[in-house]
């Protein structure tokens, strides 16, 4: 004890502090805290929710975010192109079968248009879920040799998904200037629906991530379940074609909330309200659902992955 | 004086046979979900000791700030599952742990180094994932480098990398982290032998630094130079604890795979013949009968055998090999090839039970396992028994010779050999080899 009373009087003196900074050359705790600083326990079987801790680990998921971003780009030759072109073929193919040879309606705006402000957030989404299915088992090196909330890499396989969102908006809003389509103020709402459909997806990917730790079935499944949702959801024809004594079914899912919504916001339409809480108290519901089950799975993460 | 790491009663059991994932189909996936409430039920009232295992059982011990804590065992005995569960990688299935102080873990070097990804990135990435925040990475970023010595690939992909290199960019990473609690595992067993010689620089260090530290190492070696205390875990329990030096020798005399002796008691069955049958051989060392060797101790191979024609003219000889069955050397009692003196080499001998004992020297034989091979021969040249792997031991490293140096020896065998150097001018270039010849 004395040695640190001497190291803080030499400290204000001046250069000889520095002298004697190299003979403790490491923060040292002089003294322990009262309270453990971490508690190891075999975990309750509904643990808490710790929101503070995951906001201790924020700098991990932003590496974690420009891990995925980085690599995912640095291995493919045409890199960002892609994410221009898939939704923008994707498109084209729709546009030609459905909206020419077809001829769904599109609620008055240019079929290709309308497609495209639909694969907007579906894209999003679907890559989103499928991406953090498989982030657990990709990367289990991580969870069996360093200890962090688990919850960060789906969170990371979602946030990555964000850059290519972006780009694809601004491809809409070239597409929007080529058709001549103004935004209206109901562009102030895109933000809801965008944070709605991020919550969506994080609850999907917290729930498949952890059941793909123990059967790898369910990310072989879900780019199957994805191509029949996309076609249950009002991606390529408007929820107005769906039949009135079933749209109360057909609102359930909150793909169609988000969808529909995404246009609404995009091209000046009026919101659907009731729609939105539905979607809303839905992807609540789900996405509390899906982060107690992750809670109480991530226990055995790293003895089974 | 509080301890910084307190442990109570921490178990870990597995399930034996645990259903790896990945090989569940899908029809046991529906019906798994299905029947999961079910299932779980049913495991309650199954007797749960019949298909699990315990990892860890029991364990208490505390660790004072500033420690260094050496963790020995066999394979198996539980110490990764400790260290992962002190990690929180892993969560104890009962008992209790308190740390009163930062943790961090070194269950591996390179941990989330992505190959895609360059050097400078793979620092940012590793230091993050080992959780130093960005402004700590940024400062020591260019000490890492100055490490690890590859300033010049810094911008290039770590899968150009030689695995060396790899490896001294993952160490430096490592090295430079400084929480409170640190927890090593055996990461010193990679790298060329320099690089390992200065990872175990760099550990003895950080252990100077006042850190508090759990190591972990099958290096015998460089647990006695690095740790004051060990505890020795044996099938999950804890069966010692106290000076390095003390729990190294309990771990070499207690855990005996192979008791070092060989002994046949019927003179019709053993090897040999109808002229001389073998009746024991073993390894004597330490005082004691053994498996286990201190390198620095004589080993007295031990050879017993029955002469059954009176007259014969006895000599008697071993092979020793190394773990690869490569012969290391052969000897015999032959007078010209004995340090010492046999009378009974080739002379007549009565019938009766003879001992014959070879002594090779401590501090000859390098690091691992060695196997005997006994022979008695008659008139030199006609061999009678031929014992082969007779017996099996094991040279341990007790530390002796790692003071500097804590890497694999090179050889079969590590002699201790006279060195000395020195100054032969004061001047540098061709002019001074002419002085000095």
């Amino acid at each position: 004890m004395t040695k640190n009373n001497s190291a803080s009087a030499l400290e204000s003196i001046g250069p000889t502090a520095v002298g004697n900074q190299h003979a403790v050359p490491y923060n040292l705790p002089h003294h322990l805290p009262d309270e453990p600083l971490v508690i190891i326990e075999p975990s309750q079987s509904w643990p808490r929710l710790d929101f503070r801790e995951v906001w201790t680990y924020r700098e991990l998921l932003y590496f974690l975010v420009w891990r995925d971003i980085k690599v995912r780009y640095k291995q493919t030759a045409l890199g960002v192109v892609w994410v221009v072109m898939q939704p923008l073929l994707t498109t084209l193919l729709f546009t030609l079968i459905l909206g020419r040879l077809v001829g769904i309606a599109s609620d008055g705006i240019p079929y290709a248009l309308f497609v495209y402000a639909g694969m907007l957030p579906w894209t999003f989404f679907a890559s989103a879920v499928t991406s953090s299915s498989n982030s657990l088992v990709g990367n289990s090196h991580l969870i069996t040799k360093v200890y962090f909330p688990r919850v960060l890499i789906p969170v990371a396989a979602i946030a990555a998904r964000l850059l290519d969102l972006a780009v694809a908006f601004a491809v809409l809003i070239v597409l929007m200037v080529y058709y001549r389509v103004a935004m209206g103020p109901g562009i102030l709402m895109l933000p809801v629906y965008v944070a709605l459909v991020m919550l969506f997806a994080l609850a999907l990917g917290m729930l498949s991530s952890a059941l793909n730790v123990k059967y790898r079935d369910v990310a072989v499944m879900i780019p199957f379940l994805f191509q029949l949702w996309m076609f249950a959801s009002p991606v390529v024809y408007p929820s107005s074609l769906v039949p009135g004594k079933w749209r109360w079914l057909y609102e359930l899912n909150p793909m169609a909330g988000i969808i529909e919504g995404f246009r609404s916001a995009l091209f000046g339409r009026g919101f659907d309200w009731p729609g939105l809480a539905t979607s809303t108290i839905i992807i609540l519901v789900m996405l509390v659902g899906a982060s107690f089950l992750f809670r109480r799975m991530q226990s055995s993460f790293a003895d089974i992955v | 004086m509080k301890p910084i790491i307190r442990v109570e009663g921490l178990s870990k059991q597995y399930q034996v046979g645990a259903r790896k994932a990945g090989d569940t189909s899908l029809s046991e996936t529906i019906t798994g979900a299905l029947g999961a409430p079910l299932r779980v039920m049913r495991r309650r009232f199954k007797d749960p000791a019949a298909e699990t295992v315990w990892a860890l059982k029991d364990v208490d011990f505390e660790v004072h700030s500033g420690e260094v804590v050496g963790v020995i065992g066999r394979n198996g005995a539980g110490k990764s599952t400790l260290l992962k569960i002190l990690s929180r990688i892993t969560e104890p299935t009962t008992g209790r742990a308190e740390l009163y102080g930062r943790v961090g873990s070194l269950l591996e070097v390179g941990t989330g180094f992505h190959p895609e990804l360059t050097g400078r990135e793979n620092v940012f990435l590793n230091g993050a994932v080992m959780g130093m925040r960005r402004g700590e990475i940024q400062r020591k970023f260019d000490e890492i480098v100055a490490f690890a010595e590859i300033d010049r690939f810094l911008d290039t992909p770590v899968k150009r990398y030689s695995s060396g290199m790899y490896m001294r960019l993952a160490f430096a990473v490592a090295a430079h982290l400084d929480p409170e609690i640190l927890l090593v595992d055996e990461v010193l067993a990679v790298g060329d032998a320099a690089f390992q010689a200065k990872c175990l620089d760099k550990m003895g260090e950080v252990a100077k630094g006042g850190r508090t530290v759990i190591y972990i190492s099958h290096n015998l070696g460089s647990l006695a130079t690095l740790c004051q205390r060990a505890i020795l875990l044996v099938e999950g329990r804890k069966c010692g604890e106290g000076p390095t030096v003390e729990i190294i020798n309990q771990y070499i005399s207690g855990g005996r795979e192979v008791s070092g002796e060989r002994i046949w008691l019927d003179p019709q069955s053993a090897p040999g013949n109808e002229k001389i049958r073998l009746h024991s051989v073993r390894i004597v060392s330490g005082g004691e009968v053994t498996a286990e060797v201190d390198i620095q101790n004589d080993v007295r191979v031990e050879i017993e055998f029955w002469n059954l024609r009176p007259g014969a003219r006895i000599m008697t000889s071993i092979h020793l090999l190394d773990k690869m069955r490569v012969g290391v050397l052969s000897s015999a009692n032959m007078h010209s090839a004995n340090l010492a003196h046999d009378e009974w080499f080739n002379q007549p001998h009565p019938e009766g039970l003879y001992r014959t004992v070879c002594t090779i020297p401590g501090n000859f034989l390098n690091e691992g396992r060695y196997h005997i091979n006994a022979l008695v021969l008659t008139d030199v040249m006609n061999i009678e028994v031929f014992a082969e792997e007779a017996v099996t031991f094991t040279v341990h490293e007790s530390g002796a010779m790692r003071k500097e140096f804590g890497g694999h020896w090179l050889g079969v065998v590590r002699p201790r050999l006279a060195w000395q150097s020195e100054r032969l001018n004061d001047a540098v270039g061709p002019h001074s080899l002419e002085q000095a010849s």
